[in-house]
């Protein structure tokens, strides 16, 4: 199967944009050039952007145990309908994915799906009870990309200390929900203005920056990496800096909803704007965009929560934490280009090549390398509906919100996944 | 005169004007329940249910009154004897009560927005009897009854409220009220029980005393300490509170000579408030009970569209 692309703007990084055709055989870039060559497969990209293959290290799958909300299929679906050519899926499913077992059955599904590949993020400890750690090294060999705690954040410092500790024998990335259980405890939004007028418990900014401290000391004192999951506030955002600066090994992502919405999309009891860590205010969100603009925050990932009506359609305490994410996470990191936040190359990096090299994958333009491209037409408006996503789950809080820049196609190892059009 | 709301669900959605009218109606009402036979026809045929998933005596007592001395048909359903305990969804607990066509119905619940969650999906008048810490419109407009009743005016009062504000729906449906019709109103409790941005989010004035909440008051509202929540260390023990936050003659004495004494009920003997000063001349805690079941007569007839009615008569 050979694939042409012609007329793109591709994303070389150290050579910027380049506009180029890019010639796909055999799943491999093998020419980036001006010429024209013969295949089965034409796409004419005039006007549209090339981009490295997306790469979302923070999903939610629900398979296996919560399939009604999604599946192995459907997430992949929605991811390459989002442009994302790789997703890594996040442990808390029943059972937890603590075992090879269950890695083997997330690979094996995803490999009939088809769709993006999927890469298993094991738990940190068994069912995710922050107690015993897990057989990191038997996981590996099974095809766990990474380890985390996320949703049930380890409490014991000791535990978490060895947990890092015995990852390092495997070179294994680190990803933490970092969280003082004890302080947010109850809580089901920001704890500020709009939590005192709706009289709804807080879930104060501290319960995440304590977290972050703890596990950003425990990377130092262990020194080796870890990368911190899904920052909202700007207290995070302040101790990241700073551990950066010390050249403590610490990575972070944000996800859109951070540098979009704030806590005022709660008001009147909005359960399709609850999410944990919790929607904060008008400055942490300019402290997420100016941690994505000055490098503090290298990934943006989308947490993508699918949770079906039952879960939603509750009343506010009620409901459950999370929202859908893969299918407008482009575009609404694109509307950080168009507001001068990013710049197209730096989008990539923070949608592909720094979340790539957590996890050891480069979805690089380079001759060579396998074929993982998202082809992005930036001019395209299109809205949010709740009937337009693929996902099983609906729980958004962008629809009906108007959006630039759609992924017009993604394609993996030289074969197009999703197509807009078709 | 016109009153356009079909669902009275928090005060924040009320606007002067109508808080006016319904206070207005409330104290034409008043009348019905001073006669010895207290009844009028204005809801015969209306039926009204009163669902209560949280426990609650006065409130629950004063609707059913209420709708019954206005001829409506009530009901109450308390969620431990529904098929909630069955393990049925809020709304779907809802919906049926909806589909057996209740002209309007009354609700409690110990979640904040409930009753809004639900308003979304219900097309009948509902009233909002309580949710969670969030408001309690009734009462909130009973005690500005009762404070216009006494004070023969509703501006510009120096208005008190102390205790656990926190968590204090009769607070947040007290303080939007007074403040809409243009009262000074200070709050005092220990900072535990003092929410987050209160001051720019409600326009009322945080005090640092007991004193400075009480000086030159026109009437105090002490919120019933929820001995439940003792154990979330929101203060000591109730000695120490009765001591240092409760309402006692001596520190009353820097209140206005006339200041009034309130209390949404029940009230804790010894602990918010002295039993002498409950019982006392300047205590009106009985009459915002009497003017409850007239404020929500008032409620029932104007979301019913009692005086569109009148006009057309």
């Amino acid at each position: 199967m050979k694939v042409l692309i012609k007329n793109a703007t591709c994303i070389l990084f150290e050579k910027g944009e380049k506009k180029a055709n890019i010639f796909i055989e055999n799943g491999i870039i093998k020419e980036i050039s001006d010429t024209v060559k013969d295949a089965d497969k034409v796409i004419d990209a005039k006007g549209m952007y090339v981009f490295p293959g997306l790469i979302d290290i923070h999903v939610h799958l629900r398979e296996p145990g919560h399939e009604y909300k999604e599946t192995i299929e459907s997430g992949a679906k929605a991811a390459a309908k989002g442009g994302f050519t790789d997703i890594c899926c996040m442990p808390n499913t029943n059972p937890v994915n603590d075992s090879p077992e269950v890695t083997s059955l997330i690979i094996s599904k995803a490999l009939k799906a088809g769709f993006s590949n999927v890469y298993p993020v094991a738990s940190l400890t068994k069912s995710l009870k922050g107690e015993e750690i897990c057989d990191y090294g038997e996981l590996k060999e099974t095809g766990a990309v990474a380890l985390s705690d996320d949703g049930k954040p380890v409490s014991d410092s000791s535990v978490m200390r060895r947990a890092v500790e015995y990852a390092k024998a495997f070179d294994l990335a680190v990803i933490c929900h970092s969280e003082e259980l004890s302080l947010s405890k109850n809580g089901s939004m920001n704890e500020g203005i709009v939590s005192t007028r709706l009289g709804l418990t807080g879930i104060p900014d501290t319960c995440e920056s304590l977290g972050v401290k703890r596990d950003v000391e425990v990377a130092a004192l262990v020194d080796y990496p870890v990368h911190i999951a899904h920052v909202s506030a700007e207290k995070t955002i302040e101790i990241i800096r700073n551990a950066k600066k010390r050249n403590v090994k610490v990575t972070a992502e944000t996800a859109p909803h951070y540098f979009t919405l704030t806590e005022d999309a709660v008001n009147e009891f909005d359960a399709y704007a609850k999410m944990n860590p919790p929607l904060r205010t008008k400055k942490d969100r300019q402290a997420v965009i100016d941690g994505l603009k000055d490098g503090t925050i290298d990934v943006i990932a989308t947490d993508h929560a699918p949770h079906s009506d039952e879960e939603k359609i509750v009343p506010f305490e009620e409901a459950a934490f999370g929202i859908t994410g893969l299918e407008t996470s482009l575009g609404l990191s694109l509307e950080l280009v168009y507001s001068g936040v990013l710049t197209m190359p730096e989008l990539a990096e923070k949608m592909s090549i720094n979340p790539g090299k957590i996890i050891g994958i480069n979805n690089g333009i380079f001759e060579g390398n396998h074929a993982n491209l998202t082809i992005i037409n930036p001019d395209f408006e299109w809205t949010v509906t709740r009937e337009g996503f693929v996902s099983k789950s609906k729980n958004s809080p962008f629809i009906g919100r108007k959006i630039k820049g759609i992924c017009e196609y993604t394609i993996k190892d030289g074969k197009i996944i999703w197509s807009r059009t078709n | 005169m016109e009153f356009k709301k079909k669902s009275i669900l928090d005060i924040n959605s009320l606007s002067a004007e109508d808080i006016k009218i319904i206070l207005d109606t409330a104290d034409s009402m008043k009348e019905i329940n001073e006669r010895p036979v207290k009844k009028v026809p204005a809801l015969r045929g209306k039926t009204i249910v009163l669902f209560f998933q949280e426990p609650s005596t006065r409130t629950k007592l004063s609707f059913e009154l209420a709708a019954k001395r206005l001829s409506a048909d009530s009901v109450s359903l308390a969620a431990s004897s529904s098929s909630m305990k069955k393990g049925e969804t809020l709304l779907d607990t809802a919906r049926t009560i909806e589909a057996m066509k209740p002209d309007i119905l009354v609700m409690r619940h110990s979640m904040s927005g409930a009753p809004h969650f639900l308003t979304k999906f219900l097309k009948c008048s509902v009233l909002n009897a309580g949710d969670g810490r969030h408001a309690h419109p009734s009462q909130a407009l009973l005690d500005m009854m009762t404070i216009r009743e006494k004070k023969k005016s509703l501006t510009g009062l120096n208005i008190a409220i102390i205790g656990d504000i926190s968590n204090s729906r009769v607070a947040r449906s007290n303080m939007r009220g007074l403040v809409k019709l243009g009262n000074n109103v200070k709050i005092f409790g220990p900072p535990s029980m003092i929410p987050f941005g209160i001051e720019e989010e409600f326009c009322v004035k945080a005090c640092k005393t007991m004193k400075e909440a009480l000086t030159d008051a026109d009437a105090v509202i002490m919120l019933r300490i929820q001995k439940e929540r003792q154990g979330a260390n929101l203060f000591s023990s109730d000695r120490e509170y009765s001591r240092l936050f409760g309402l006692n003659p001596d520190i009353l004495k820097f209140a206005k000579k006339d200041v009034i004494i309130m209390h949404p009920g029940p009230v804790n003997r010894g602990v918010e408030i002295t039993p002498e000063l409950a019982d006392s001349e300047i205590s009106v805690i009985n009459e915002q009970v009497s003017n409850g079941v007239a404020l929500r007569m008032a409620l029932f007839y104007l979301v019913s569209g009692g005086l569109k009615n009148e006009s057309s008569d």
